[in-house]
């Protein structure tokens, strides 16, 4: 829908902007944490996890979601894919 | 009947609530029940205004809180409806001459004396805020659809999550339905899912809201306005009936239907 109404000239509806900014927003509000303190957060779960495990920090993903009016920290971690020896 | 101590409140200034608590009473007045309207809002009183009953006033509740008057005193009698009554607030005072326990020492009184009792709480969410919520059973919450009083509206009803007052209601006021259909204004569905609570009531954008407090006279009380029945709808609710949600688009279009879909059909 985003994609075709690019190639159409046509804005997004005001109201979808709304709707998003009010997302983040209200997830700010509602929990204190700021964009700084999740970067951080992310940063050291990074260093401590890489200790014993093999993750690509690039691939690593935190997020704050909704549901409802409770909010949940969700860690998006992908493990490095190992290469399985073959036995023989 | 048990009395309901009902405040309504909303964080930011200007959506709709001293009109709402002005059109509800009536509502519910019309309905028969005893409603007695309090101007939580010391120092900006409106109530009074937007209820035609200025030249009226003769005490206040600042006047109740230092003994100055009986409480009785300071409930002013609308002529209209001999079951409404205006508590007013003080205009000359400020929120600090009241206190939360104070408005609970009232409003415990007032259950002698009535079904309902409405709090006009002021904006913002300081101690005139604290003052109106400390005694109510329930909050309505007047939102409009627009960012700033949907954030407002968050921060307040996360303080009355704080505050253990449970039993609230979410009221979207000034929904201009044809503005939702072309996409540049928040939906019902779009309030709904942001500040996840119940909802009591969509009262469309109505000139005639304007119209009415130009006279002092809400537009329930003469009203076929389709905002006057959103707000007769609202009171249905408080007293336990389920009543539809309005269709807010004559040509039922792709709006009312998604909306009556996302009601289930209610």
């Amino acid at each position: 829908m985003d994609f075709l109404n690019r190639v159409m000239g046509h804005k997004p509806k005001s109201a979808k902007n709304a709707k998003d900014r009010l997302q983040l927003v209200l997830i700010n509000d509602r929990t204190d944490i700021t964009p700084a303190v999740l970067d951080a957060l992310q940063a050291e779960l990074i260093e401590v996890i890489s200790r014993h495990v093999d993750i690509d920090p690039s691939m690593v993903r935190i997020d704050v979601e909704h549901e409802g009016r409770s909010q949940r920290l969700i860690a998006d971690i992908p493990l490095r894919s190992v290469p399985r020896r073959r036995a023989g | 009947m048990t009395t309901k101590v009902v405040t309504i409140a909303s964080g930011k200034g200007g959506v709709g609530k001293t009109t709402a608590v002005a059109n509800i009473a009536v509502a519910l007045a019309q309905d028969g029940q005893k409603v007695i309207c309090i101007d939580g809002d010391i120092g900006l009183r409106n109530l009074d205004v937007v209820m035609g009953l200025e030249n009226r006033i003769v005490y206040d509740i600042v006047d109740v809180v230092e003994g100055r008057c009986r409480l009785r005193q300071a409930m002013i009698r609308d002529k209209r409806l001999p079951e409404l009554f205006l508590i007013p607030a003080a205009q000359t005072r400020d929120k600090n001459a009241v206190s939360p326990s104070d408005m609970v020492r009232v409003c415990d009184e007032l259950r002698q004396e009535c079904d309902w009792v409405l709090i006009d709480s002021p904006a913002g969410i300081e101690r005139g805020f604290r003052n109106t919520i400390a005694p109510a059973d329930k909050v309505l919450i007047v939102t409009n659809p627009e960012v700033s009083a949907v954030r407002d509206a968050d921060r307040v009803i996360g303080i009355l999550e704080a505050e253990g007052k449970n039993d609230q209601g979410l009221i979207i006021n000034r929904l201009n339905p044809s503005m939702v259909k072309r996409g540049d204004m928040l939906s019902v569905d779009d309030v709904l899912d942001l500040l996840a609570i119940e909802l009591v009531g969509i009262v469309p954008e109505d000139e005639n809201v304007i119209v009415g407090s130009n006279r002092g006279t809400p537009i329930v009380l003469d009203g076929k306005s389709r905002a006057s029945q959103a707000f007769m709808n609202i009171s249905q609710r408080l007293q336990g009936h389920k009543v539809p949600f309005l269709d807010l688009d004559e040509h039922d279009g792709l709006w009312s239907k998604l909306t009556k879909f996302a009601r289930g059909g209610e």
